[in-house]
């Protein structure tokens, strides 16, 4: 079976299936916004949803990781995590999923990171497709996320009374085969599939004036550009960006000592290349001065680095950043401020 | 197992987890700096290359990434010096022959010996610049006669803060090593030079097609001296270089290191200046 059909009606059913098969996170209403969290009732998740505030990366790359446990005297260390619980992310948008991926490439490029690739074998992503925009501050008709590239278990279309599911792993066929009410999609649902693909295409346009290829050639040309020196001035350094971004994967190593100051654990935090300590060694010398020349480095680290080194670019179209920053700094404005309409 | 490879497949399991190592003698070279020896938990070798670095923890201190200054081969055993400048090294200081201290690596790209086999070699070192370089000293010196001519350049700020004094004058007694010092500022006792180390290089004897240079120091002296050496007309791949960074995990991931694409911890620290001239503007040690 490569596509399944499962009835709205039928949704919380399999809701409460999969609720007990492992950890399970789905995204919910906070306030205004939206956040991913452990679901309790099945009532709480909601599909209809702007991008969370942070990105699922929280659960596969969480902000604060045990990486040892030791003890000073006598020394001895030991790995602080031996066994990761299997976990499904439920409703994943497709940026995000993009996001996931570039992760992975970040940390199976050797020397490979065994925290990450251990906890990442232990997810299961159940995916949600877009069918119209969450907001205006998404790009992901040009980054390409708008439509599922692969990266997740099982992909669900909403085709009206019914989700027409993509089996992409046997790990996701088994939750699909498990319960009764999921069924073979029939043609005529994928007819409708078809059809909702193709309203999608008049409605997903790319944000960006210019197209992907140009985008990179300009940051290319743009590292000196009166751009960056207006971001500088703009930006207050809060981090927020880099904390939001599915693809920020920074990080800090720090100790925390129990009361007998012998024992403790290791952790890595989420650091930020935002802050001005980041570059900065201790003789003192800051080899990224200015936020100028740090938000600069975080958007090469999007458009322009990533492609050199991974041939894949580290925006997701999320539009986290944008709709985060307290200074009002627009990806979507910076970019399109590097690529004249002309040299496309 | 070789050495090599054990590390190896220590790092595979767990890159965070450091191994043991045993202070098994230390002394002060100056107020600042404190030469540690160490050994590896099972006495096994480091199997560095020249020019590599570990990164040095004390747990509930914390983790930073310090040049190995010894030779590999100097066997058995390997050899740190540490400037206090911060909580970690300032607790580092305290330690002394019997301590335990944690152990990751080595990491990064050492000194291009291979290459430079056959060749006359210039180091230029400024201030703890020295330290690193003395791995790569030491291994020349041990391989002397893969060498053509060796000459260096040291420069710091005070005849105070020379490193390695008496090392150093057995090395020019031993095996005909140029030795030219200058010192930014003068002591009443002392009678070589005074003046920036750019000053040294117009008037070296060199070979520029035949030499390598060698050249560690703080961010500023780069620019200047690189400057010099390509008047001197060396080829940008035989300036080498190794650069400080700010550095978390070693592993090409935490971001600290990062110049423009590159990762120092994995790519680096050795660079040579053909590598680094294509920097747009984040590397400052870029000749201007």
């Amino acid at each position: 079976m490569k596509y399944a059909s499962l009835k709205k009606t039928n949704l919380n059913n399999w809701l409460e299936y999969l609720k007990k098969k492992a950890k399970f996170y789905a995204p919910r209403k906070k306030e205004n916004l939206f956040v991913f969290r452990p679901v309790k009732d099945v009532a709480d998740i909601c599909l209809e949803y702007i991008p969370t505030i942070l990105p699922p990366k929280k659960y596969y790359f969480p902000q604060k990781e045990r990486l040892l446990r030791f003890r000073a005297q006598p020394f001895k260390t030991a790995k602080a995590i031996d066994k990761f619980e299997e976990f499904i992310l439920f409703g994943v948008h497709t940026c995000d999923i993009a996001g996931i991926q570039c992760m992975d490439v970040v940390f199976r490029d050797g020397p490979e990171d065994p925290n990450y690739l251990n906890r990442k074998d232990m997810m299961t992503i159940i995916g949600i497709e877009c069918l119209k925009y969450c907001d205006k501050y998404a790009n992901c008709a040009s980054m390409g996320n708008h439509i599922p590239r692969g990266g997740y278990d099982l992909m669900m279309v909403d085709i009206g009374d019914e989700f027409i599911i993509h089996i992409n792993s046997e790990k996701g066929e088994k939750l699909v085969k498990e319960v009764d009410f999921i069924k073979e999609a029939t043609e005529s649902e994928m007819v409708t599939l078809g059809r909702i693909r193709e309203e999608k295409n008049e409605i997903f346009k790319e944000e960006f004036y210019a197209s992907l290829p140009k985008v990179y050639e300009s940051f290319d040309k743009s590292f000196v550009s009166e751009v960056w020196k207006d971001l500088g001035k703009k930006c207050v350094g809060c981090g927020n960006c880099t904390a939001v971004c599915p693809t920020c994967y920074c990080f800090d190593v720090s100790d925390e000592m129990e009361l007998n100051l012998n024992d403790g654990l290791r952790y890595r935090i989420w650091n930020s290349c935002q802050m001005d300590d980041f570059a900065k060694v201790a003789g003192g010398e800051d080899f990224r001065k200015g936020r100028e020349s740090r938000q600069r480095h975080r958007y090469y680290r999007k458009f322009k680095y990533p492609v050199d080194k991974f041939n894949r670019y580290f925006c997701t179209g999320c539009g986290r950043c944008t709709r985060t920053c307290m200074a009002g700094i627009s990806l979507i404005d910076t970019v399109n401020a590097l690529t004249p309409v002309s040299i496309d | 197992m070789i050495d090599r490879e054990i590390l190896l497949e220590k790092m595979k399991t767990s890159p965070y987890k450091p191994m043991q190592g045993k202070i098994i003698g230390s002394e002060m070279l100056t107020d600042k700096e404190k030469i540690f020896r160490i050994e590896l938990e099972d006495k096994i070798n480091l199997a560095h290359e020249p020019g590599q670095f570990v990164m040095v923890s004390i747990f509930g201190f914390g983790e930073a990434p310090i040049s190995v200054c010894s030779s590999p081969s100097d066997k058995g055993y390997f050899e740190i010096t540490v400037r206090n400048v911060g909580v970690l090294t300032d607790k580092l200081h305290k330690l002394d022959k019997g301590d335990i201290v944690g152990i990751r690596g080595p990491f990064g790209k050492g000194f291009p010996v291979d290459n430079m086999f056959g060749y006359d070699i210039m180091i230029v070192a400024g201030g703890l610049g020295i330290v690193p370089l003395r791995s790569l000293i030491r291994y020349i010196m041990f391989h002397r006669n893969d060498f053509g001519n060796v000459q260096m350049l040291l420069g710091c700020k005070t005849p105070r803060e020379l490193l390695f004094e008496v090392e150093t004058k057995d090395w020019m007694r031993r095996a005909e090593i140029k030795f030219n010092c200058t010192v930014d500022t003068g002591a009443p006792d002392w009678k070589g030079n005074v003046g920036l180390i750019t000053t040294l290089i117009p008037n070296v004897d060199i070979n520029p097609m035949r030499t390598y240079v060698v050249v560690v120091g703080p961010p500023i002296m780069y620019k200047f001296v690189i400057v010099k050496l390509l008047e001197k007309k060396i080829p940008d791949h035989q300036i080498i270089v190794s650069l400080e960074r700010r550095m978390k995990c070693g592993l090409g991931k935490c971001g600290h290191c990062q110049i423009e694409g590159m990762y120092v911890c994995q790519s680096g620290p050795v660079f040579n200046y053909a590598q680094l001239k294509n920097f747009k503007g984040e590397c400052h040690e870029k000749a201007i």
